[in-house]
């Protein structure tokens, strides 16, 4: 299992190539993904960009966990987590999730569980600065089920 | 000893500061810590509260040495 925090770029697809590779070839079946990426709307504001804060130690500890939970929920041959810190602008990729198993009902089923997990306990707070300069702070998350 | 108090997002805008030491004596669960550093300004509503990095209730004991976060609901993802 891997847990990213990254205070730089996220290039998703190559992380998701790189971390596959890294596993024996044949002990998987099924590979979900899920990638968030930043809007340049939201609540019906233009959003210039974001500065994603979290609780250094507390958010890493957070993710394993929730990939734990994850691994022992469901028959996975390997979990991958990866998150954006710092500002990010519209395009930007903030999160990565995948998840490998055998047979793609665990693989599906724990990505959606860890995203879910994520957004609900990991420490991440996101500010907004809107066209016209304005700063807020997001205030909850959109349903996701 | 001490006891480490964090405030992230809105909370630290609302404390006016990061974080702060505080003497333990006379703390006994998190809510006291609040109180204290607060000056009995009440807990916002809704917000998440770690004890050494665990999620924990307001009456969570604390004892010297504990690192004290309070925050907003979050937003990650």
């Amino acid at each position: 299992m891997a847990v990213h925090l990254l205070a730089e770029a996220l290039e998703p697809w190559e992380t998701l190539i790189r971390h596959q590779q890294s596993l024996a070839a044949g002990c998987f079946g099924a590979t979900a993904v899920f990638v968030g990426t930043m809007r340049d709307f939201n609540e019906g504001d233009d959003i210039q960009a974001m500065t994603l804060e979290h609780y250094p130690g507390m958010t890493e500890r957070q993710l394993e966990t929730i990939g734990q939970e994850a691994r022992r929920q469901w028959p996975l041959e390997d979990v991958l987590i990866a998150h954006r810190v710092g500002r990010i602008h519209p395009g930007d990729p903030i999160v990565l999730v995948a998840a490998w198993s055998a047979h793609r009902q665990a693989a599906f089923e724990a990505c959606r569980f860890i995203m879910e997990a994520l957004k609900s306990r990991a420490p991440f707070w996101k500010q907004e600065r809107l066209q016209s300069g304005q700063q807020r702070w997001v205030s909850g998350n959109t349903p996701g089920m | 000893m001490t006891i480490t108090v964090l405030y992230f997002a809105s909370l630290r805008e609302f404390a006016g500061r990061p974080r702060e030491d505080m003497d333990a004596e006379g703390i006994r669960c998190a809510l006291d810590v609040w109180r204290r550093a607060q000056e009995g300004r009440p807990l916002p509503p809704g917000t998440l509260i770690a004890v050494n990095q665990e999620y924990a209730a307001a009456d969570h004991p604390v004892r010297e040495g504990d690192e004290v976060a309070f925050f907003p609901p979050v937003t990650g993802g």
